[in-house]
């Protein structure tokens, strides 16, 4: 435990020693700028928009210089709830691959955690991710409770000049940080006590989410820094994620009867609409990662578009070439592997490159659901890191090939491929190892105090009635 | 008096009532059940976890009659239910001792 401790108190003061602190009241404009890795360079020139309805004057209504364009800000916001949508369509992803007695925990903790975080979000999330300090690793407690944003605050957007609302980027943020927390769920969905699954999250978010969306997003991040595409969060959220989920996996141990006894999904109808909600939050995911309603928000269109058609076939082949049949659960997997493999590019392939990128997340997803499950041989009960962390890494790593300009990418002219796939690779290898440990740690932590699992008995019976006294179905 | 106990296919039970009612049979119930029999199971596939499936989904109907159109009965299901194919099912026929109508209090062939 002391051990673990200062281990802790060594990893916050890395990131905090580096930054300035101590709450200071600002100026409302902020640069919680993400990055300028995707240059949009045209696309400045539409300002004058849209219709009076649009938003609130106030909200909008910038002091001086900074555009703060009416489209751009009712685009964020619609961005932002549609990624909401998400969290649904993950809860009834998942949920429809447990059994009948586990569905509601699964919806619970899928439920509850983005709750968790989001407020969390509020508290020191924000700050410590984007806030106005600029270390490499973590940015500071300058907007710890959200000090100092008004209505009247902007955040950058990848065009110069033009600004969006902050509290709509701090939503938008919130809701990436919440979905990444809840993907983990999938991991040790069927036998983790809830109690365990909200201390691990609390812990996992402040240990490894913030800092990595700091690498990779915040003003001065370190992977920002190298150069690192990661346009959606193919990092940030899904290797991530899944790595915390296998970590998980591993720490919690198998399900009672893996291996042995049929663990049958209880319903792939849900599975297909949670897939489906999944597909049409992720427009907003994506587009909305553009952060402002240009050609640059179209194109991540299309690629989200086509590269997860292109993985719902890939899919879909492979099972049937392999197995013989093509199964609906797995062109609703394809679904999500083609989304998360195409997540970290989408803003900088083009659609062709996209299409390729879909493919190949989808064979080589369906590789990390069979042969590669094997070779970890952990129950990770939804293979959460056969299809986020291997669609998140031929992600990552192809965003480097496809973002070339010879290739249709907006990469530009001197863009090198191998350069720039030794850093995705750095990118990849760092979340690897630090969410890695700090999942590690945040799951020793739980486990010490409220420890990880439920009883056999109470597992047999199922999480629903034990862990939440209700059931999903009273037929 | 007969008791039958029928297993069909899920999909003939429509033609099987029709049968039946053809010949005056005046009330059947039915169930869904499960089993195996000689036909096989199948494998069902969920990602990478293959589960073999011994019991088929079947349908049971449960019919009571008198001893005169016994022999008419069972032919009519036979035909029915029948694809020709493994799977098809059985029927079963029992001795009926006793009967009740509960709404009459009727009793014995009075109330089939």
């Amino acid at each position: 435990m002391k051990k673990i401790l200062s281990t802790l108190a060594l990893a916050t003061m890395l990131g905090f020693g580096l930054t300035g602190n101590v709450l200071a009241e600002e100026a409302p404009v902020v640069d919680a700028a993400p990055t300028e890795m995707v240059a949009t360079p045209a696309e400045a020139a539409p300002v004058e928009t849209v219709a009076p309805e649009a938003l609130p004057a106030e909200a909008a209504a910038p002091e001086v210089a900074p555009t703060v364009d009416k489209g751009d800000t009712t685009w964020m916001m619609i961005s932002t709830i549609l990624v909401v949508l998400m969290v649904p369509g993950l809860a009834l992803f998942y949920g429809g691959l447990v059994r009948s007695k586990n569905m509601l925990s699964v919806l619970m903790q899928v439920f509850v955690v983005f709750s968790l975080v989001s407020v969390l979000w509020a508290v020191y999330g924000y700050s410590l991710a984007f806030g106005s300090g600029s270390g490499p690793i973590i940015g500071d407690f300058g907007k710890l409770f959200l000090a100092g944003v008004t209505s009247d605050s902007l955040s950058d957007t990848f065009t110069a000049g033009v600004k969006i609302p902050e509290f709509v980027f701090i939503a938008f943020q919130c809701i990436f940080a919440g979905l990444t927390a809840t993907l983990i769920v999938g991991s040790f969905a069927e036998r983790i006590k809830f109690s365990a699954v909200l201390l691990f999250s609390a812990i996992w978010f402040t240990l490894s989410y913030i800092p990595i969306a700091h690498m990779v997003w915040g003003a001065g991040g370190y992977l920002l820094g190298q150069g690192a595409l990661d346009f959606a969060g193919g990092t940030v959220v899904h290797i991530n994620a899944a790595v915390a989920g296998l970590v998980g996996a591993y720490m919690v141990g198998k399900r009672i009867g893996y291996g042995k006894e049929a663990l049958t999904p209880h319903n792939l109808t849900l599975t297909m609409l949670g897939a489906a909600l999944l597909w049409v939050g992720w427009f907003g995911f994506n587009a909305g990662s553009n952060l402002e309603a240009t050609g640059g928000a179209g194109l991540a269109l299309v690629n989200t578009l086509f590269a997860t058609a292109a993985a719902v076939l890939a899919w879909s082949i492979g099972e049937a070439f392999t197995k013989g049949k093509a199964s609906m659960l797995g062109a609703a997997s394809g679904a999500v592997a083609g989304l998360v493999a195409i997540t970290p590019a989408c803003g900088s392939v083009g659609p062709m490159g996209g299409i390729i990128i879909g493919f190949a997340g989808g064979f080589l997803c369906l590789w990390g659901v069979t042969g590669l499950k094997k070779i970890l041989g952990a129950d990770d009960s939804l293979d959460v890191f056969g299809v986020h962390g291997v669609g998140g890494i031929v992600g990552a790593l192809l965003t480097g090939v496809f973002t070339a300009p010879s290739l249709g990418g907006t990469g530009k002219a001197d863009f090198s491929i191998a350069s720039q796939v030794l850093i995705q690779g750095e990118g990849v290898i760092i979340t690897i190892i630090w969410s890695g440990i700090a999942a590690f740690i945040a799951y020793k932590i739980a486990d010490l105090i409220v420890g990880l699992r439920v009883s056999e008995e109470a597992e047999r019976e199922g999480l629903d009635t034990t862990s939440h006294g209700e059931r999903a179905y009273n037929i | 008096m007969k008791f039958i106990s029928a297993i069909i296919k899920p999909f003939k039970l429509d033609e099987v009532r029709e049968a039946l009612s053809e010949i005056g049979v005046q009330g059947i119930t039915v169930t869904e059940v499960k089993g195996f029999g000689r036909q096989k199971g199948h494998t069902e596939l969920y990602r990478g976890a293959e589960y073999v499936v011994d019991f088929l989904p079947k349908v049971k109907v449960e019919i009571a009659i008198d001893d005169k159109i016994l022999d008419q009965v069972v032919e009519a299901i036979e035909k029915s239910a029948a694809t020709g194919k493994i799977g098809d099912g059985k029927i079963f026929v029992f001795n009926l001792e006793q009967v009740t109508r509960i709404r009459t209090g009727e009793t014995g062939s009075e109330a089939l």
